[in-house]
């Protein structure tokens, strides 16, 4: 048994303990966060997508009308404040209607919606942004639409992150022989035209016989396909930059100890390297995500991406564009889409800036 | 010397890559690339089945198939009636590229004009302006921008025809859509570029013995501050390219992205499968230039 320490001495370590844990260390992070949150730009557009996701996580509790209600009487109604506040008798609470007028829902919207007819009964928002050639309301479909919008650039980016993240770690902590070959497939995938290639893929991967194979024994339908393409394209940046960044960091003195202690190579580039990668994997993720919306923007523009019942912002535009002739210009048809995506992608554009600035030492004082 | 061949060998080994993957994927669909779902034209299936060799094994038909893509004969469509994938690439092409040179000049010119006012004036509103501009001009997707341009100035300010191929005045449009994403960009770097080189220590000599600020900032500051405009030609080429399939399909151009995208939707595979030959090829050949003008411009940067 070792020998009893002395009180005093025990108060004395108490009271160092006690001021150490008052002083609080400055980390990269909170640094970071204290420079971002004086830029007003970075900081509304954070506020405006933070209530984006929020909106498009409710969208089944926003009093909207059905998305998918058809309605001819009411083709093209042109955008307006009128009726602000309408019923729409097609919802009851019970029966095909809701579902013919919403499409499936998973278990979590099919609650919210339930939710809301309790909250709102069949009282909905009148058509303020217009309707479109089937009568169907385009402020509800904006609004639909931004749910698959979003989450193809989130799950999309994921994808990205965690391929890209791996490879780079493994890559750079590895080093020699195999970061060489690693890194020289990398240049190869960077030469080539993804995008041409992708919808190649997508044709392929669309004829109906294959279609019906992966829905029906696999049960991938094309949303899926698409956020692994896409996150497949992604990550190869990604991966350079942590590439670079576990380069710099394998030599320190933490990995040393760990390495020292026993720990595996496994162990060391995922627990002890990849939190370290964090700050510049943010930077690259908020500036992935308004990438790979254009990118699912532009396919479901080109009618490759997005599905009709389901749409998105790119699918939306789309249908807007069918719809413009010189003689009538179904303006609102293009503009609330269009709106929706840019203004996104314009916040989540400067969100990134932002955070790289903020993120950037050498940037600091720009 | 050595440079050139080791890109070239590159470039070979990457149109090897897509080549093989293409051919493996199109021989994936069930029953064959002949088994659609309805009924193809007969001489088209009477073409496909001599120019394909479908009854051969898979590995003899992919060693035919390469030796004659290697001769540059990327084979018959598949859904347009008597017509070869070359065939569609020589009519499509020069469309494209008038298009593609265009959007480049505009967005060269446009850019390279806002960056250097930009930083010669920083911190005016001026500044300020073209930069908010810039940032939303990067933001929006391209079809949003061709919209708005028909709208404005096709149809509300009849201008410019909204859509269709023939004179020059059907260029300005789609070029200017297309070229405008990059355009923001290259104003993005070649203001930071200027600011940086503006701070250096030739600059102040060049104005201390007197020299104009215009000799200063097109003789001296230009040049320097060229470079990262020039890295990023590389990106902006591979990303006009993509846009084109967009701009084309808005203003109806008949260049090879329209051709592109009608072999995508309506599951054309020969057709779609040598334009990605040709895409790669060419974003391979324009990369290589972009390097060897980067090496020209910079003394410092050897090409390895």
């Amino acid at each position: 048994m070792p020998p009893r320490a002395d009180h005093n001495e025990l108060l004395r370590y108490a009271a160092l303990l006690e001021q150490a844990r008052q002083i609080k260390g400055v980390s990269l992070g909170r640094d970071a966060w204290r420079r971002l949150r004086r830029n007003g730009v970075a900081m509304a557009s954070l506020g405006f997508l933070v209530i984006l996701a929020l909106l498009a996580l409710l969208t089944p509790l926003l009093p909207l009308q059905p998305p998918r209600h058809v309605d001819t009487a009411r083709q093209h109604t042109r955008p307006q404040l009128a009726p602000f506040w309408q019923p729409t008798p097609l919802i009851d609470e019970t029966g095909d209607a809701v579902r013919n007028g919403f499409g499936r829902l998973d278990p979590v919207s099919s609650g919210l919606l339930a939710l809301r007819l309790r909250l709102f009964g069949d009282w909905s928002i009148g058509s303020l942004a217009g309707t479109d050639s089937l009568g169907r309301d385009v402020l509800s479909r904006v609004f639909w639409g931004a749910r698959i919008s979003l989450l193809v650039g989130i799950v999309a980016t994921l994808v990205s992150l965690v391929i890209g993240v791996s490879y780079g770690a493994v890559s750079g902590y590895f080093g020699g022989r195999m970061d060489n070959a690693m890194m020289r497939l990398v240049d190869i995938l960077y030469s080539i035209p993804f995008i041409f290639v992708v919808i190649f893929l997508i044709t392929v991967l669309s004829t109906p016989a294959i279609r019906d194979e992966l829905e029906n024994t696999w049960g991938i339908d094309r949303l899926t396909v698409f956020f692994f393409v896409m996150g497949a394209i992604y990550w190869l940046t990604m991966a350079r930059v942590v590439r670079g960044q576990v380069l710099s960091l394998k030599n320190e003195q933490f990995v040393e100890a760990a390495r020292t202690v026993g720990a595996g190579p496994m162990r060391i580039v995922f627990i002890h390297l990849v939190p370290n990668l964090l700050s510049i994997v943010i930077v690259y993720l908020t500036l992935t995500i308004p990438r790979v919306m254009l990118f699912e923007a532009f396919l479901s523009f080109l009618g490759l991406g997005v599905e009709a019942p389901d749409v998105s912002w790119g699918s939306l535009a789309a249908v807007g564009l069918e719809s413009m002739t010189p003689v009538t210009t179904h303006w609102w048809l293009i503009f609330f889409p269009s709106l929706a995506l840019g203004m996104t992608l314009l916040a989540l554009n400067l969100l990134g800036d932002g955070l790289r600035d903020a993120l950037d030492p050498k940037l600091k004082n720009r | 010397m050595s440079f050139f061949v080791k890109r070239l060998v590159w470039m070979v080994l990457t149109l090897w890559i897509v080549f093989t993957v293409s051919f493996f994927l199109m021989r994936a669909v069930p029953g064959g690339p002949l088994d659609s779902e309805r009924q193809l034209d007969p001489m088209v299936e009477a073409n496909l089945l001599r120019r394909y060799n479908l009854d051969l094994p898979v590995h003899e038909q992919y060693l035919r198939e390469l030796g004659r893509v290697v001769r540059f004969d990327l084979g018959v469509s598949f859904r347009l009636a008597d017509s070869t994938v070359n065939e569609v690439i020589r009519q499509g092409f020069p469309v494209s590229a008038a298009l593609g040179v265009f959007a480049l000049l505009f967005a060269l010119g446009l850019g390279l004009a806002t960056g250097i006012v930009s930083a010669v004036w920083r911190q005016t509103p001026l500044d300020y302006g073209a930069m908010v501009l810039a940032t939303v001009g990067i933001a929006l997707p391209n079809f949003v921008l061709a919209m708005a341009g028909i709208l404005l100035f096709a149809f509300y300010w009849p201008l410019l025809p909204a859509a269709g191929w023939g004179s020059l005045r059907h260029l300005v449009l789609p070029a200017m859509c297309l070229g405008a994403p990059y355009a923001a960009y290259i104003a993005r770097l070649t203001r930071t570029g200027m600011l940086e080189v503006l701070s250096q220590d030739y600059i102040r000599t060049a104005y201390a013995k007197g020299l104009s600020p215009t000799t200063v900032i097109f003789r001296h500051a230009l040049k320097g501050s060229l470079l990262p405009v020039v890295s990023f030609l590389g990106p902006a080429i591979a990303g006009i390219l993509a846009g084109s399939l967009v701009i084309e399909q808005i203003f109806a151009i008949p260049g090879i992205g329209l051709h592109f995208i009608q072999a995508a939707t309506q599951r054309d595979y020969t057709l779609a499968m040598g334009l990605v030959l040709l895409y790669t090829a060419l974003l391979y050949s324009m990369n290589f230039l972009v390097d060897v003008t980067y090496a020209l411009l910079d003394p410092r940067v050897k090409l390895e």
